[in-house]
């Protein structure tokens, strides 16, 4: 088993990259994700990792110089984060598309404008729909696993899809954790070296990325929707196996003291910790709550989400983002079609708040599920409530 | 190169790595272009196309033109795509998991591709020092999208975008010069081209892939479609550019310029411009205020040839 230090979670994640012993890393630096490729580029001017490290003049020749890379058949990882991975936006199209296995890590921050460095999952929201498989964290430790089963995972011949793999900024990225690092020579059996179907070399001439004319390309975008319906088996079982090998385990969706709660609160990324000390606190007063947490949300874990709310009667969803002039929060909004056609469904309140790093502290999270509760007794024609608007 | 001797020709690949059957216009100058310059890549080339003429001509799902590994993706990135592939080849080598070769990267691309939207990962590139060779293909606008004006596209010419009307007379920029833009970037290698000069073309393709480091070619693409021309002179309008100065061939080794071809004295612009309806609005005098400046650029690039 590995030694537990305390670390910086992105010096730590790069120490993962390293771990995973990628080929090419080709990255801009944008805060809160700096730390993260700065660290990656020590190890290769130190010798410590063999890889190319490329040095782009943007986000878009980034994930551009990754599409290369990794259609060359080179282990390729790059990290972003808010303005970043919109510059990006549709190379990530391209990727997913081209059905190349990249792995990204994104620091999630806030979009302008007004400008902010700081944290919330706007970022994320916005590329929702681009066709890559996407996992929140919650904790430094668990930055480090799943930047190791992103790679096994993407690399998957039955997957061959990006990943992005999600963790708040600064809230996590700049937090510093006591990590269990796993040892090289663990990770080198759990991933084996990248071995890509079909790569561009001239051994073997291919064509990538044709123009497809009406008549298929319906027919492409059902082809990656199938492969991207089927990687939620993948996923579990690459995370089953590290669990066997790490002994950390890791599912789609997980409940913290849901049993026999009828209300409860639903959050992802790093202030699921927080909200579970509310969680504690609150249940220590005798209130009835527990809390629901997504890990995977693309692809939605749709049959995993509705076993954990059955039988709930209010499910109060913390969203860090906003679909603005739509319903509110995007997350809130999703559950609500996941929900739609189940017969016995909860009533849903969405909250908005931890925008632009506005922190929520415990308190914060004993207010909102106090407030929820009071909603969903009562009724609202309010789409969501907006938390923490200084008047 | 005004001495090669009729021989030349054979000594020319017979192989067709840009396969005949494409999607390309009649008398394309593009489609010539690019199939002399993949004779000179030889088979050990993986290639980079940008959005825009040559990836819709020559990549239609589930045909290819292309008997060597190719690859597109967006408009503006292929500059960035080919430095991701040049490291990755170079990283798996080093590491034993691919053998070691030398294969040549090269990325394709239109002049909007390049003198506008990829300029800046054409510059990354260069300035990164990745070892690629770079072709723009400068057939002056936005051709594929129905001739719109680009950077490229030269002063006073109509383009839907930059169209002849009462108050506006086509074009009112002056042509970027990409060339000197690569130049400035201090990469070892930097040409331009032209099919009409075949053999000129080969060569310096086959220069640009030899040199370790980012090499830049411009090659002159004469487009009947967009230039409004009759499609059987798209070889001698090709000629009529370089005789009249206005696209003059020359190379950029480490710094030092070099003449490719020297006409005794320069054509009259008009010979080149009256056989282009793009130019057809153009008043005497506003030729003649082109053509003034076409005469000092050559002559100032004739001096720093010296």
């Amino acid at each position: 088993m590995g030694r537990r230090i305390g670390i910086e979670v992105s010096i730590a994640l790069a120490d993962a990259v390293k771990l995973a012993n990628a080929d090419v890393i080709a990255a801009y630096p944008i805060t809160p994700q700096t730390h993260i490729v700065e660290h990656l580029a020590e190890l290769v001017a130190e010798g410590e990792l063999d890889a190319e490290y490329v040095p782009v003049e943007s986000e878009h020749s980034a994930l551009s110089a990754c599409l290369g890379s990794s259609a060359a058949g080179a282990r390729t990882f790059t990290a972003t984060a808010g303005q970043g991975l919109e510059l990006m936006h549709e190379v990530l199209y391209v990727a997913s598309g081209m059905r190349l296995p990249i792995v990204m890590a994104v620091a999630n921050r806030a979009l302008s404008s007004p400008l902010s460095v700081w944290g919330d999952h706007s970022d994320a929201m916005a590329v929702r729909d681009t066709g890559w498989i996407q996992v929140f964290t919650e904790n430094g430790q668990e930055v480090v696993d799943q930047i190791i089963c992103a790679f096994k995972i993407a690399e998957d011949h039955n997957v061959l899809l990006p990943i992005m793999v999600h963790l708040d900024g600064f809230h996590l990225s700049h937090v510093i954790e006591p990590i269990e690092m796993p040892e090289e020579s663990d990770v080198c059996e759990f991933l084996p070296p990248i071995h890509s179907p079909l790569t561009l070399h001239p051994s073997k001439p291919v064509a990538m990325g044709d123009f497809a004319p009406p008549v298929v390309f319906t027919e492409a975008k059902w082809a990656q929707e199938q492969a991207m319906s089927g990687v939620k088996k993948t996923i579990i079982q690459v995370w089953d196996e590290y669990a066997q090998k790490f002994g950390r385990s890791y599912h789609p969706v997980e409940c913290y003291k849901c049993e026999g709660a009828k209300t409860l609160l639903f959050t992802m990324g790093s202030f699921s910790e927080t909200a579970m000390s509310a969680v504690d606190s609150l249940r220590a007063k005798g209130v009835d709550i527990g809390l629901i947490r997504l890990r995977l949300w693309r692809p939605f874990p749709f049959e995993e989400f509705r076993a954990a709310v059955k039988g709930v009667k209010t499910l109060l969803v913390l969203d860090r983002s906003i679909s603005s002039g739509g319903p509110g929060g995007p997350v809130a909004s999703e559950l609500k079609a996941a929900l739609y056609n189940e017969a016995d469904k909860p009533a849903v309140v969405s909250f908005i708040g931890g925008l632009g790093g506005r922190d929520i502290t415990v308190d914060g999270f004993e207010q909102l599920i106090t407030d929820g509760m009071r909603i969903a007794a009562s009724g609202t024609d309010k789409e969501y409530e907006m938390i923490g608007v200084r008047e | 190169m005004q001495n090669l001797n009729i021989y030349a020709s054979r000594l020319v690949s017979k192989e067709e790595p840009f396969a005949p059957g494409h999607r390309a216009c009649i008398g394309c100058g593009e489609a010539l272009a690019v199939r002399l310059a993949a004779k000179a890549f030889g088979p050990n080339t993986i290639v980079v196309n940008a959005t825009g003429c040559m990836e819709i001509v020559a990549s239609q799902y589930p045909y290819t033109s292309w008997q060597l590994p190719w690859i597109h993706t967006l408009f503006e990135n292929s500059a960035a795509v080919a430095s991701g592939i040049e490291a990755g080849l170079k990283a798996q080598m080093r590491k034993g998991t691919l053998p070691q070769e030398d294969i040549n990267v090269v990325a394709i691309a239109g002049d909007g591709a390049t003198l506008d939207i990829g300029l800046q990962a054409l510059s990354g590139a260069m300035e990164r020092g990745h070892n690629f060779l770079y072709l723009c293909f400068d057939n002056e606008a936005y051709m594929n999208t129905g001739i719109q004006r680009s950077s490229a596209t030269p002063f006073g010419a109509a383009t839907t975008t930059s169209p002849a009307g009462k108050v506006h007379a086509g074009q009112l920029s002056w042509k970027k010069n990409m060339p000197e833009i690569a130049v400035a970037h201090g990469i070892p290698y930097v040409a331009t081209a032209c099919p009409s000069y075949p053999f000129d073309l080969i060569e310096k393709v086959k220069k640009g892939l030899a040199v370790k480091g980012p090499a830049y070619i411009q090659i002159m693409s004469v487009c009947p479609t967009g230039w409004r021309c009759d499609t059987d002179i798209s070889i001698l309008l090709g000629r009529l550019a370089v005789e009249t100065g206005v696209f003059p061939l020359y190379e950029v080794e480490n710094g030092r310029y070099k003449m490719s071809m020297e006409p005794q004295k320069l054509k009259s612009l008009q010979e080149y411009t009256k056989l282009q309806r793009r130019f057809r609005h153009l008043k005497p005098e506003t030729l003649a205020q082109i053509e003034a400046r076409v005469v000092e650029e050559y002559e100032n690039l004739v001096e720093k040839a010296k």
